[in-house]
């Protein structure tokens, strides 16, 4: 049980992107020999860059990876005695086997200080650098070693290839202030343009790294000291193209329940099972506490909560996907566009349920289905300001912020009933005032009314597509790489949770199903299309729309493009993770995306790959967003 | 232990059958005995409906001896799995060697921080490599370490290994179909195979006040190759510009701290030309560059004219006790492995690798020595005695050494000879020994080709006949200049390669344009330091250790397939006490490079404003005496003075870490000197 619990830990760390799990039956298939794979499964297909390299292709653009959140490996540079002897010794990433060793010692190491999200006095924790920074994950998961492998293949290197790992736990100026990050980057990009005969980078961000690159575009061109001081043509002297690898552009809803209380819905059908479990003492203290006392003090997630409030992600009653989509993961793709054309008359249909994507979070699974007119709401802001701060009842022996608020302001949370992505940024400064105002400083999460506004030059609007302008490269392209078919986390059901003074209020209710077999509603949480993590919304909007032609966002008209990619589980346990995934992180094993990729390294443009290619109804949803362009 | 069971009970029954057909056919001997067979041996032999042959007591016998073989293998296992599991329950710390206490947590205490950026350059062989493309025996090790590391590889499959480490003969680059790397990052040199640290220490203390992946650069490079070619395959030099521009800037202007080691010294001397030096052939930095960027350059066991061992590498693939590569990779190189051809696989091998030949020695006779006259002369060779004594000798005590010298008069050794077939050679007169010279007699039988082939290893000693082989070895006796030639007879292929970018010389005239060309910019004889009087320049390096500095030879039995055809003579011994030792003579050094390679630029070449120090940067001579480890707990010591193990060394490493912090070498102490090399510079007779 207790190793269970550990894997559970493991796989709640890896918050966003990562199944432990998969790594042990992954590990195994591996050392099977190829032949017996071949005897089972037949000839295997060759591998993108051996078959491109047979087409001729050769190595042409320079390839800059950009890590995402928590693939990047940590090592550890100083530490306090109980570290000892870890010195460049992995934190995060490889076996974690500190983590089990000396838990308390390593969520101390892997905090940051709760008032300026920087380093705690005495510890250095710092990003591994190079290819081996993300190549692996852990031992057997790979996460850009497939990437690499065949662009190898076809003539990269070293010399060819860069790595912008960074600390992915802090927010992106932060990577500039403290480790240099930006410019380093920024150097590095230059060196390779210049040693490869002025042949322009190809840079291939993936996940929360697609936001980071956002931020340096602007970072690089901006005059220093805030900048980069790399003049207003650095991006078109420099970037040939950027290849977003599910890119969560305006968020993603996972965010806000990772922050809200510590648990994405894996974790919340373990907690279900195993009651008082998980809540109690893995480790001899309150497991979820500390995690959430660390979580808190990484900057970075907040850079993930959905963006562009319900203009994007839907009101109460409204929402772009809402209507027409269907959850039965079996039928998504065949169904889609029958289910469009039917759409009209939708509430007459049974086997469709009208899903509120745009309530984000509900308290009850009544509320999340009920009409916005039938829901009592209480504001929870004015029935907070008239009760008095109670006294703080710390006696619990770690600290989270919710101690501090009191059981009225809980009430008051949970009777507002509903939260849309635009409320939902007063309740997260609500319950964690300190967080948020933090955040505040590095991040933004509105639409920009007028881009040529001059506080837009802050950085914390850097990484905000919908608050600032895409640089002046018209020759540059963007694309927009992502997995479909996978039921993605969209919106939460809650409840409170009744528990004693030191364990977290609130708790999805992972008893809430729909009432039919291909409902939305699953374990309390509501999930659309997306690649398991990110929504297509998020991750198709800006390319479909937002940056589509010569719009406000877009000034230059930078060409935009979207990839697709249908998710394909795979045949047996012994492929591994599938060459045709879709899934958020394995995705980056895909033939069809590597070969994507391989070919715009070797010269090709969007247009050569085929221009757009999509299987989800993203243009249909992105039509239904009202955004002024 | 259920798996264990299971086992001997299967070997039971096997055996049970096999005692059966053997039994056979004397079927009628001795019915009876099978009632008494227990029920395992009953449903094998009544499937077989038998009846067994074989009498009883010889069967128990057998059982007797299988039950004991089954016991000690349970009993073997069971104690491994208990160990293992205490293994596992120990505490960490417990089985850890105790860490070597470095000076860094006590420098941060008095209040050293990190301030100058530092580089840190490894030297030859301790960079690792990984694999980027190869052929199909090398299949599966895509980015796998093929050098550095458990070198596990190199046991499973030598030859595919060995393949991919050479380059092509003809260019010195990467042969068709092979793409082997340096591994960038810290990752590249820290540890050289597993618990071998060769910069971990360093690192580590650097990282004890501040340092950090933003201030602290590994300047990794493929050093196999010649140093231009690092550049032009790999923009080796570029990167390490960008990289020192960056720093500078992001560490808020501060000049960076150079830590070179071994070839790295010369490699990154390499690198002051290049960065200088208009494009294309150059960085295009600018004069300015250097002074603007560099605060000093702490040049760690420099072997900046040289070492002997590499002539003994490239002529005969051997060093008497601690040729790099087996000394580095113990047992690695082993006969067993590569089968009988070992020396020829490794001297085909690292023929191909242009580096090495920028170790060969440079000055020539004027510094190493001629016939009758070395710098080092009356070097006192009693290593063990040496560490106490020293102390007085270097203290200007003229008599005391004088006296020394009186003694030993008879057993003098002749440095200069770095090449002596025969004892007799090594220490005759010179007026005595035979005066043929090598270049009148070599073109004459050249033409005469064997080739005989010997399997897939060839080395160019096949192509040169019997005759020029043994008028090699007939001409006695060879200077560091007559070596140059000597090799050039020998491998003519490799040394027109590698003379393309390494020149060994002493340049007459410094201003001659022939000088800008690049192979003469690592040759601290042919080029000019860098126009910036604000650098320092330090010799940092070990002393108290005997290190090769002269050969004697022989030549090999002939036969057909040994075709490396000399050897180095090591029957041959002077008396106890005495500098040759196995055919090798030792001289005073760091156990690979002499203190005369390693200290006389920073003791004369350099010292005050030279014509090779046009602008006087300030040069600064630290010595490091050695002393073994007291015990074994303590790991290759905190004193030490050998080559790699330098980098353990406290004083040196507080040394560093002071220089990091902004101290000046004057502020460190100036010169600390424990040697001759004072003296054995100023016998050097060198124009300046």
């Amino acid at each position: 049980m207790v190793v269970l619990g550990q894997l559970l830990l493991v796989h709640w760390f890896c918050m966003f992107d990562v199944v432990a799990l998969v790594i042990v039956v992954q590990h195994n298939a591996r050392s099977i020999p190829q032949y017996v794979t071949e005897a089972i499964t037949g000839p295997l297909t060759d591998p993108p860059g051996v078959k491109l390299r047979k087409e001729g292709l050769t190595v042409n653009h320079p390839v800059v990876f950009v890590p995402g959140i928590v693939t990047g490996g940590l090592e550890l540079w100083e530490g306090h005695q109980c570290a000892e002897g870890l010195f460049r010794k992995r934190l995060w990433g490889g076996t974690f086997g500190e983590l089990y060793k000396r838990p308390l010692c390593w969520a101390q190491h892997m905090s940051l200080d709760n008032e300026t999200g920087l380093d705690p006095s005495g510890i250095r924790v710092r990003p591994v650098s190079g290819l081996v920074a993300a190549d692996y994950f852990a031992a057997g998961y790979f996460v850009w070693a497939v990437l690499i492998a065949n662009l190898a293949q076809i003539g990269y290197e070293e010399k060819t290839m860069y790595m912008a790992a960074y600390d992915w736990r802090l927010s992106f100026q932060n990577t500039e202030v403290r480790d240099q990050t930006l410019s380093r980057m920024k150097s590095n990009i230059e060196l390779m343009v210049a040693t490869n005969g002025g042949k322009r980078v190809v840079v291939i961000p993936h996940s929360m790294g697609v936001l980071y690159f956002l931020h340096f575009m602007k970072w690089v061109e901006a005059p220093g000291p805030m900048g980069g001081g790399g003049g207003s043509d650095w991006c078109a002297k420099h970037i040939k193209a950027v290849m977003n690898i599910g890119g969560p552009f305006l968020g993603v809803p996972k965010s806000v329940s990772g922050l809200f209380s510590v648990e994405a819905r894996d974790i919340a059908v373990a907690r279900a099972f195993a009651p008082g479990f998980l809540d109690k003492d893995v480790f001899g203290l309150q497991t979820f506490q500390h995690l959430m006392r660390m979580t808190r003090t990484w900057d970075s997630t907040m850079s993930m909560i959905p963006k562009g409030g319900d203009t994007i992600w839907g009101g109460l009653d409204w929402s772009p996907e809402g209507e027409s989509f269907k959850c039965g993961a079996k039928s998504l793709r065949n169904n889609s566009i029958n289910s469009m054309v039917q759409n009209e008359n939708i509430n007459l249909e049974d086997n469709v349920e009208s899903v509120n994507f745009g309530r984000i979070i509900s308290f009850g699974k009544d509320v999340a289905e009920a009409h916005s007119s039938k829901i009592k709401r209480v504001d929870f802001q004015d029935a907070v300001t008239s009760v008095k701060l109670p006294n703080l009842t710390t006696n619990c022996d770690i600290w989270i912020e919710y101690h501090e608020i009191g059981n009225h302001r809980i009430k008051a949370v949970a009777d507002n009933k509903v939260y849309t992505a635009g409320s939902i940024l007063d309740l997260l400064h609500f319950v964690a005032p300190k967080l948020m105002a933090r955040g505040g400083a590095h991040f933004s999460y509105g639409i920009a009314d007028n881009l040529d506004d001059p506080k837009y030059q802050h950085y914390k609007y850097w990484s905000n597509p919908l608050e600032t302008k895409l640089p002046n490269a018209p020759d540059m392209e963007i694309y927009s790489m992502y997995g479909v078919g996978i039921p993605t986390e969209r919106a939460y059901v809650y409840k409170l949770n009744s528990g004693t003074d030191c364990s977290i209020p609130f708790q999805i209710d992972t008893s809430a199903e729909g009432g039919i077999e291909d409902s939305c509603l699953k374990g309390g949480v509501f999930s659309a299309d997306g690649d398991e993590t990110v929504p297509v919304l998020s991750a198709g909007f800006m390319c479909a729309k937002g940056w589509r032609g010569k719009t406000r966002f877009n000034p230059s008209g930078i060409r935009s493009y979207i990839r697709e990619y249908s998710h394909a589980p795979p045949a047996n346990l012994l492929e591994g993770r599938g060459t045709q995934s879709g899934a958020h992180v394995d995705i980056l094993g895909n033939f069809a995306l590597i070969e994507d990729v391989l070919r715009v390294a070797a010269g090709a443009t969007g247009k050569d790959l085929g221009g757009d290619h999509v299987y989800s109804d993203i243009f249909k949803w992105a039509e239904r967003i009202n955004l002024l362009l | 232990m259920a798996s264990i069971l299971r086992f001997r009970k299967l070997y039971y029954v096997e055996q049970a059958v096999k005692c059966s057909s053997v039994g056979f056919e004397s079927l009628d001997q001795s019915p009876k005995i099978d009632q008494k067979l227990d029920k395992k041996e009953e449903d094998v032999i009544s499937a077989n409906n038998l009846a067994l042959g074989i009498n009883k007591r010889k069967r128990a016998k057998e059982w007797r001896c299988i039950d004991s073989c089954c016991w000690i293998i349970g009993c073997l296992c069971t104690t491994w799995l208990l160990l293992l599991l205490l293994c596992h329950c120990w505490p960490v710390t417990l089985l850890r060697v105790p860490e070597l206490p470095g000076p860094g947590a006590r420098l941060k205490r008095e209040g050293l921080t990190a301030l100058h950026p530092v580089v840190l350059v490894p030297g030859i062989v301790t960079g690792g490599l990984e694999l980027w493309e190869g052929k199909p025996c090398a299949d599966g090790l895509f980015r796998k370490r093929l050098w550095g590391g458990s070198f596990t590889e190199i046991f499973k499959r030598p030859l595919c290994l060995l393949e991919h480490l050479s380059l092509h003969y003809e260019t010195g680059l990467d042969p068709p179909g092979i793409r082997l790397r340096a591994v960038p990052g810290m990752v590249a040199a820290d540890y050289f195979a597993p618990g071998y640290f060769v910069w971990a220490v360093l690192i580590e203390n650097l990282a004890k006040i501040g340092y950090e992946g933003k201030n602290l650069h590994m300047a990794a490079y493929d050093w196999r190759l010649s140093f231009q070619n690092t550049e032009i395959r790999d923009h080796a030099l570029t990167r390490l510009k960008t990289k020192i521009e960056l720093m500078y800037i992001t560490n808020g202007y501060k000049k960076v701290v150079v830590v070179p080691h071994s070839m790295g010294v010369i490699y990154f001397l390499h690198f002051l030309k290049w960065v200088e030096t208009p494009p294309p052939i150059g960085g295009s930095g600018g004069p300015g560059w250097c002074a603007k960027h560099i605060k000093a350059i702490m040049n760690i066991g420099p072997a900046f004219l040289g070492v002997p061992k590499a002539v003994s590498i490239l002529f005969s693939a051997e060093g008497k006790d601690a040729s790099y590569l087996r000394a580095m990779a113990p047992g690695v190189f082993d006969s067993e492995i590569l089968g009988l051809q070992t020396f020829e696989h490794v001297l085909r091998m690292s023929r191909t690798w242009d580096s090495i030949v920028s170790l060969l020695p440079k000055g020539g006779d004027t510094i190493w020595g001629n016939m009758d006259w070395s710098p080092e002369e009356g070097h006192v060779c009693d290593f063990s005695k040496k560490s106490h004594s020293q102390t007085s000798l270097s203290d200007n005590n003229v008599n005391n050494s004088d006296v020394k010298r009186g003694f030993r008069v008879k057993d003098l050794a002749k440095y200069g000879r770095i090449i002596s077939f025969g004892k007799a050679a090594s220490v005759l007169h010179s007026s005595k020994l035979p005066t043929v010279d090598s270049k009148e007699f070599s073109r004459t039988s050249a033409s005469l080709n064997f080739n005989i082939s010997c399997g897939d290893i060839w080395t160019e000693y096949d192509e040169m006949s019997r005759q020029s082989i043994q008028n090699v070895a007939a001409d006695k006796a060879y200077t560091s200049t007559a070596l140059i030639d000597l090799l050039r007879l020998v491998a003519p292929k490799m040394m027109r390669r590698a003379e393309a970018h390494f020149s060994h010389g002493i340049a007459d005239n410094l201003d001659d344009p022939k000088y800008n060309h690049y192979k003469y910019w690592s040759n601290p004889l042919e080029t000019k330091l860098p126009d910036a009087p604000d650098m320092e320049i330090y010799c940092l390096y070990g002393v108290g250790l005997p290190t090769e500095r002269s050969y004697v030879y022989k030549l090999s039995p002939s036969s057909r397939c040994k075709s490396i055809p000399y050897k180095i003579d090591s029957s041959i011994s002077g008396e106890e006490n005495s500098c040759l030792r196995g055919g090798v003579y030792f001289a005073d050094g760091d156990e690979s490079v002499p203190v005369l390679s390693a200290g006389f630029m920073c003791a004369k070449g350099w010292r005050g404003r030279t014509r090779f120090n046009p602008s006087g940067i300030a040069t600064y001579i630290r010595e490091y005496r050695h002393k073994p480890p007291t015990s074994l707990l303590e790991g290759r010591g905190i004193e030490s003075g050998s080559h790699v193990d330098i980098m353990g060394n406290s004083a040196l490493i507080e040394d560093i870490l002071c220089v990091a912090a902004g101290a000046t070498g004057y502020e460190i102490g100036g010169d600390r000197i424990h040697s001759d090399i004072l003296r054995m510079s100023e016998r050097i007779n060198l124009p300046l």
